[in-house]
């Protein structure tokens, strides 16, 4: 099976990191990070009053969806999406194959300008991730699922 | 693929409910929603047609508790059972940690039971995965109804590899937390044993 995400406390800061200063040059209202699979990975800005974890799972719906679309057509995927509503607007693109960087905004902001600092931060991101999954592939890494007994997980069921 | 967070303590996890149409996927997260405490679970999302039938998915995000100072998250999804909508059910197959075929029960049912189990088995190597490794947990649904097969038919027919497998009564809960918290356990226990 595929190991799965792995994400360490250096690795989020940076990616919070830029995800914060996303948010701030492209005037966005929300900025957040899922992987493809559905698992929010970080969100800033206004996000507190936003479901999140459904947003997380929707968007990844949604760019499996067109990467289906995508491949009926001959293409191998969409890399970026928008889509435009009366007062907000949502901008997604994958970042290194791997993830998709989903941009809230309104009328306060752009789709130029929210594309032009989406290209600029899907490269440092794409950059840690590329860090992220060498430290995943460095022997010798444990992971914390490695000290769990059964016990432990009987325990989780007992109540 | 499960994802692990260091900096939130987090284990995420996806399960999917797989089966053929109207065998009782959705009802089972209905179920699981209903009866779970506000803080431990998410809002359920239903992406359905307007006569109700699943067009996309069902999305339930579930709290289980902490394991080692690390809270286990997991997401349910279930597929569209309808026969056309393979190509949806691939996508939400992306992934996957554990599986749960759901059964129906009855006799007239056994084909499309067949054909789905089959269709699961080629839509998960399509993305690398191997039925007969992945966690995987079988519930026969509609136990209440009267034209039901044996269990033993249905074990013999459906799970040859013999996985744990529960009999359910989704729409009353029968078997609903049982086949739940099995398919948790055995996805856990996989997690570990890839450490």
């Amino acid at each position: 099976m595929n190991p799965g995400l792995v994400m360490y406390e250096e690795e989020f800061r940076k990616i919070s990191g830029i995800c914060d200063r996303l948010m701030r040059d492209a005037g966005a209202k929300v900025v957040f990070l899922v992987d493809k699979n559905g698992q929010l990975i970080s969100a800033s800005g206004a996000s507190q009053n936003l479901d999140t974890t459904s947003l997380a799972s929707l968007t990844a719906g949604n760019v499996a969806a067109m990467g289906g679309l995508a491949k009926l057509i001959g293409e191998n995927e969409f890399p970026s999406q928008f889509h435009e509503g009366e007062r907000e607007s949502i901008h997604m693109s994958i970042v290194g194959g791997k993830v998709v960087l989903v941009v809230i905004f309104d009328a306060r902001s752009s789709l130029g300008l929210v594309r032009l600092r989406v290209k600029k931060a899907s490269e440092e991101l794409a950059r840690v991730f590329e860090q992220l999954s060498r430290r995943q592939s460095t022997p010798g890494v444990r992971s914390p699922l490695a000290e769990i007994t059964d016990d432990d997980i009987d325990n989780l069921f007992s109540a | 693929m499960s994802f692990i967070n260091y900096s939130s303590r987090e284990i995420n996890c996806k399960i999917v409910y797989y089966g053929p149409g109207l065998c009782g996927k959705t009802t089972n997260l209905q179920y699981v929603y209903a009866r779970t405490s506000p803080e431990a679970k998410g809002k359920m999302i239903s992406l359905a047609t307007e006569t109700e039938r699943t067009l996309f998915f069902d999305f339930l995000p579930l709290s289980l508790g902490e394991i080692r100072g690390f809270k286990t998250r997991f997401h349910l999804y279930t597929v569209p059972g309808q026969v056309f909508y393979d190509a949806s059910r691939k996508l939400i197959l992306k992934g996957v940690d554990g599986v749960v075929f759901v059964a129906d029960s009855q006799i007239e049912r056994m084909e499309a039971n067949l054909e789905s189990v089959e269709n699961l088995r080629i839509n998960l190597s399509e993305q690398g995965y191997d039925l007969n490794r992945i966690p995987y947990v079988v519930q026969y649904n509609k136990r209440d109804l009267p034209n039901v097969a044996t269990v033993d038919e249905l074990h013999r027919l459906l799970n040859p590899r013999g996985v744990p497998e529960f009999q359910a009564v989704a729409p009353t809960g029968v078997g609903v937390f049982d086949t739940l918290k099995q398919v948790a356990k055995l996805v856990l226990t996989e997690l570990k044993r890839g450490a």
